[in-house]
């Protein structure tokens, strides 16, 4: 362990907290989807690479920079969920909530299919906003502005869905529609609104985790499909019950598996599905959760 | 066997041994593999209630197993399938421990995620060839006196495996094990409050399902003397999960007709790529919006008999 060099050392933890950033916009996106609409949204990975090709498709086609596509990004693919919602889940609702993984796991196959048709499946460089390139020299290593930037914005973001959900008008009537939709919907509250709401602003956080990944990954069209799969070991991990809960287990994990990048580098992969399996022998309704 | 199912039994069986005569050998073997794998999960799905998103684990571990043991340790076929298939029981052990603390939705996303897990294990094993899989396992001779490399001694092997999966699946989901798995999935506090131990009847499904899901894999790392990556992948887990769709959850014949249908599609559009993958997409989208019942499903409520 001594061994390690600091630059190294310090070198995974960024890039840990980096993976973190995308793993708790996109467990914060799914927790609430899942709260409200009792489905577990398999093509949230398959809508973060939209939301990448998106800033692509604005640079290429338009001529819209990393800055607009920061909002734009969001916005479309947000869209493209309000028509996912409104044509395919809402048929589904009071089925056997196992349908509605089914069926959004049909769309990331139609997406992934059709993405990799089109772009093969090396993907595209995606450039990094001129602002953010560069980086500064601490004592101890080099740290990339935009790197920095990364986790900052998803940080606020996650804080900021967070007190929107704990402060606001919208935010309590999402939580009681949570625990009892149709009593909220006798209030006069227009709960299939409020549903359509929240599946776009969760799919618009992965859209969001796309963008603020296009300049470090590729673009690529399986860039969200492996990364899916460790959103939910994540999601088991930190249980759906709490939106702080899975913020904090998705910055946790990523510094771990950076620090298993470090230590002991054959890990790296798997180290997040061990996690999961110890959890589920010592707290099977995961760290936040509340057992259903 | 039920009254109902004697005669698409009969026809089942005249299919397979007429169809080597028709459509090319090779194609039917993958398509009976599948269809094992298919019948397997069917039982875990269908029966138990149970969505696994991980079940490439036991089918590609049982390949992989069932590679190397024909291979680098010149075990004999028969041999190599049965240690491919204690090998995905185990595995099906294992993670069916762990699944089985959690319900519903956390239990696709725990199988899937230790799926997954299993996957990266296998890249990085110097023993599964990596990339390259295993390749060149020798079909050998059965029982030291059947030459697999026959095509049609082949076939009939492959078929008779399946025979036997189904028979043992068949059996398992009308005994009276079978209807305390229903009974769990219909009312699990219901079946416990009567004294049923729900998980373990639910491991044992598990593990069940994994094993022939396991002779499954096996006998197609034989069929097609390799086993890759592919076989791992949640592409794999997710396929399976499609021929059950199709086919009908929980009927006796669906899965098989929805593998064959499915291995079909992927051989006459495979000169289109990944296009294939976006007509399995829509497939799933289509099948779960409005076809929930499945070929079978439908076909069983017009005639009006359980098939």
């Amino acid at each position: 362990m001594l061994a390690v060099p600091v630059q190294a050392l310090f070198g995974q933890l960024l890039i840990g907290l980096i993976n973190g950033s995308f793993y708790a916009l996109l467990s914060l996106g799914l927790a609430i989807i899942f709260g409200l609409l009792n489905v577990i949204n398999f093509c949230h990975g398959a809508l973060y690479m939209l939301g990448a090709f998106v800033a692509w498709f604005l640079l290429d086609k338009a001529g819209l920079g990393y800055w607009p596509a920061l909002l734009l990004a969001p916005i479309i693919v947000g869209a493209f969920g309000i028509l996912i919602e409104r044509l395919f889940l809402r048929r589904l609702v009071g089925l056997d909530p196992l349908y509605g993984l089914l069926l959004t796991f049909g769309i990331v196959l139609f997406l992934q299919g059709l993405f990799s048709n089109w772009f093969g499946s090396s993907g595209m460089p995606y450039e990094m906003p001129k602002q953010l390139q560069g980086g500064q020299a601490l004592p101890f290593m080099f740290l990339p502005n935009y790197r920095v930037w990364v986790v900052g914005v998803s940080a606020v973001v996650c804080l900021g869905v967070w007190a929107v959900i704990e402060r606001t008008r919208l935010g309590s009537r999402l939580r009681a529609a949570t625990e009892n939709a149709p009593l909220v919907g006798a209030f006069g509250i227009d709960v299939p609104r409020l549903v359509t709401i929240t599946y776009a602003l969760g799919v618009a956080l992965a859209a969001l985790a796309g963008v603020l990944a296009a300049p470090i990954y590729r673009v690529s069209p399986l860039m969200g499909a492996d990364l899916i799969v460790v959103v939910f070991a994540v999601v088991v991990i930190g249980g759906m019950g709490s939106i702080l809960g899975s913020i904090v287990t998705g910055f946790g994990l990523g510094v771990l598996e950076g620090l298993t990048k470090v230590f002991y580098p054959e890990a790296s992969n798997t180290v997040i599905f061990a996690v999961m399996a110890v959890v589920l022998l010592v707290r099977p309704a995961g760290l936040f959760g509340r057992q259903a | 066997m039920k009254k109902s199912h004697l005669v698409p039994t009969a026809i089942m069986v005249a299919l397979i041994a007429v169809a080597p005569f028709f459509v090319y050998p090779i194609f039917l073997m993958k398509a009976l593999c599948f269809a094992l794998f298919a019948c397997a999960f069917n039982m875990l799905l269908g029966y138990g209630g149970l969505l696994s998103f991980g079940h490439a684990l036991f089918f590609g571990g049982a390949a992989y197993a069932a590679a190397h043991a024909a291979k680098d340790w010149g075990w004999h076929p028969e041999a190599a399938l049965l240690l491919g298939t204690i090998t995905a029981a185990v595995l099906g052990t294992v993670v069916g421990l762990l699944a089985i603390r959690r319900q519903g939705i956390y239990f696709a996303m725990i199988t899937l995620a230790l799926a997954q897990m299993f996957f990266f294990l296998c890249l990085r094993t110097p023993f599964t060839g990596g990339e390259d899989g295993i390749q060149g396992v020798p079909r050998g001779m059965l029982f030291g006196v059947i030459d697999l490399n026959n095509m049609y001694a082949m076939y009939c092997t492959v078929a008779a495996v399946f025979l036997i999966g189904f028979a043992i699946l068949h059996r398992a989901v009308h005994s009276p094990f079978g209807q305390v798995l229903k009974a769990i999935r219909e009312n699990e506090p219901r079946a416990i409050s009567l004294g049923y131990d729900a998980d373990r009847y639910k491991l044992i499904a598990f593990i069940l399902s994994a094993a022939l899901a396991g002779l499954a894999g096996s006998t197609k790392a034989l069929v097609f003397q390799l086993a890759s990556l592919t076989d791992v992948y949640w592409n794999t887990s997710g396929e399976v999960i499609l021929m059950v769709l199709i086919g009908g959850v929980g009927t006796t014949f669906g899965p098989i007709a929805g593998a064959v249908f499915l291995i079909a599609l992927e051989n006459y559009l495979a000169q289109l790529g990944s296009w294939v993958t976006v007509v399995e997409g829509t497939i799933f989208i289509v099948c779960v919006l409005a076809f929930r019942r499945g070929i079978f499903g439908e076909l069983s409520r017009l005639l009006k008999r359980e098939l």
